[in-house]
């Protein structure tokens, strides 16, 4: 199991899995919006995503989780 | 072979070169380590040229070399002094002998004006010899202090292939870069050990202080190796972008266009300033094919550190990147480029800003980190640098991302920007926000949106790359596709630049 953690601070603007999803390693699966620019957090590991832990619109700061990967 | 007095010299040589004993040699094969003169035979195209003080320690025995082999050699041609430690010996541990002659081989590199190269896997002082090695005028200290000194004078690179612990590890920290071999190189000031017996703290090596955390985390590391052998090769690259000290400049090599691509440069940078793009895709296109040389990759990957060719001419590339942290600058990555701008500067490699930059990232965490001093280090030695600077303004520069990028206040020799470029105190959707908030919240809510519209065009006309070249405040515009031909006849004509910063004693740096 793994968590793909927010690399900056700023607001969740897509979420782009859903639970259930498989993703590959290094696919992008959340895009926040920070310093007005679009920053895409990829999934370090393949795997499916159990858990999908930040919404749209929500404001995380640097490590904060963001979806649960297994 | 027993040593008679007829075959003294001999058999010395013998047991010298052979190195400790064999099960430390199976040991160090387990682990995937060469043993010293491998690594050394590797290292240099012809072997080590001349090696100073193989009999050190020699009638102890048990002590071959006093641990470490300390010598001349050529890389790509060029002559370099090395130490280099041997793990066999007493876990490469230093004695009295073993520093002195780390110290003498570095003044040879001075005498020299050769490049020095620190080959580290030393378990650190012999505790046993302590107040012959540590506390004195030819101790330990003056390895660090001689570092100091020539730091600037020749290149100096480490090469970290097992532990550098405790006042060891100032070695691969007063290097120009470090090499770190995943899986076996560890710097750290106090074991795992010694941290639970001390601060109560249990954690394993890897996790206190291994090559992959100081790479990607603490910035102590600049490239990860899988194998010695990829280690060597890199130092071999490396040196190739170095003159052999500071009075002289790189040497060219053979031109060479760059890689062929489907997409071109124009096509690959996105016309929405807010959507990333990989920025290496650029660098890829501008480069000699094959020079590229990156450091610190793993680490603040926010901006690209790299050494390149382009026509033959060493650089040194700065990039923002926006497939990272959208390319914000960071504390971590203002210090990376801090170093890597005075690296470059120090051995007359010109430097190459690629900026696209919404500038320095804003927030607690990073005030709390002191951002502004880190900033502040990065633009201190952005302006210092007297070597030719190529402002390259690829896409935007807002806010002190533009000072930090060599912005034009900087004397870059040139500041072009591709046409679309934006270069502004902040982007429109920020600085619309900030000028007519209050109007805009006094607007009823089916106004609102056209007039932020309405607003944000105003402010990009203001901003336009055209309006700025009309009044000089950048020296060119040009065509996304034309940057390799500009960079060729720009690094051509700034080849004779000399100059001084100012005359002082020395800068107060911010750190």
């Amino acid at each position: 199991m793994t968590i793909v953690k927010a690399s900056m601070a700023g607001t969740v603007w897509k979420v782009l899995v859903q639970e259930g999803q498989e993703v590959a390693a290094g696919e992008d699966v959340v895009i926040l919006e920070s310093m007005k620019m679009e920053i895409p957090i990829a999934a370090e590991e393949a795997g499916t995503v159990k858990r999908v832990i930040a919404a749209e619109g929500d404001f995380i700061n640097v490590d904060d989780d963001l979806v649960e990967i297994e | 072979m027993t040593v008679t007095t007829d075959n003294k010299h001999a058999a010395y040589l013998e047991e010298i070169h052979k190195g400790g004993q064999s099960k430390y040699h199976d040991k160090n094969a387990e682990q995937g380590k060469l043993f010293v003169r491998e690594r050394l035979q590797l290292l240099f195209d012809d072997g080590v040229l001349a090696e100073d003080g193989q009999f050190a320690n020699v009638l102890a025995g048990d002590l071959p070399a006093d641990g470490v082999v300390t010598g001349i050699g050529k890389v790509n041609g060029q002559t370099v002094c090395v130490m280099a430690n041997d793990s066999t010996v007493k876990a490469g541990s230093w004695g009295k002998r073993t520093v002195e002659k780390i110290i003498r081989i570095q003044e040879t590199a001075e005498k020299l004006g050769v490049p020095m190269l620190y080959l580290v896997d030393s378990a650190g002082a012999r505790i046993t010899d302590q107040l012959e090695m540590f506390p004195g005028r030819r101790g330990a200290g003056r390895i660090f202090y001689n570092q100091v000194k020539l730091s600037g004078r020749i290149p100096q690179l480490c090469l970290l292939f097992g532990p550098s612990a405790a006042g060891g590890a100032y070695i691969p920290a007063f290097c120009d870069a470090v090499v770190m071999v995943e899986g076996n190189a560890s710097m750290y000031l106090g074991s795992p050990r010694m941290a639970e017996m001390v601060i109560g703290e249990k954690v394993d090596l890897e996790t206190m202080g291994g090559a992959k955390m100081h790479c990607s985390v603490s910035g102590c590391g600049d490239v990860l190796a899988k194998t010695e052998e990829e280690a060597i090769a890199y130092a071999r690259q490396y040196l190739s972008y170095f003159p052999s000290n500071f009075k002289y400049k790189p040497a060219l090599q053979e031109p060479k266009l760059p890689a062929s691509f489907e997409k071109t440069i124009d096509e690959l940078i996105p016309k929405n300033q807010n959507v990333p793009f990989n920025m290496h895709d650029l660098i890829n296109r501008i480069i000699d094919e094959g020079s590229w040389c990156e450091v610190k990759k793993l680490f603040a990957a926010e901006i690209i550190t790299g050494f390149a060719r382009i026509n033959g001419q060493s650089v040194g590339i700065i990039a923002n990147q926006p497939r990272v942290k959208g390319g914000v600058l960071f504390h971590d990555s203002a210090d990376k480029a801090a170093k890597f701008i005075s690296l470059c500067d120090a051995f007359h490699i010109p430097l190459i800003f690629l900026a696209d930059v919404p500038g320095f990232m804003i927030g607690t965490q990073v005030e709390k980190v002191g951002i502004i001093r880190h900033g502040a280090k990065m633009i201190f030695a952005m302006s210092e640098a007297t070597v030719p600077k190529i402002t390259v303004i690829v896409r935007k520069a807002y806010g002190a991302g533009l000072y930090a990028m060599a912005g034009p206040a900087f004397e870059p020799d040139v500041c072009i920007a591709l046409t679309g470029a934006q270069i502004a105190v902040m982007g429109p959707e920020a600085a619309v926000n900030a000028v007519y908030a209050n109007k805009i919240a006094a607007l009823p809510k089916e106004e609102q949106a056209a007039f932020i519209e309405e607003k944000r065009n105003e402010y990009r006309e203001e901003i336009d790359v055209y309006r700025l070249a009309s009044e000089l405040i950048i020296d060119d515009v040009i065509e996304p596709n034309d940057l390799r031909k500009t960079l060729e006849n720009r690094l051509e004509a700034y080849k004779s630049k000399e100059l001084t910063f100012t005359e002082r004693k020395h800068g107060v740096s911010p750190v």
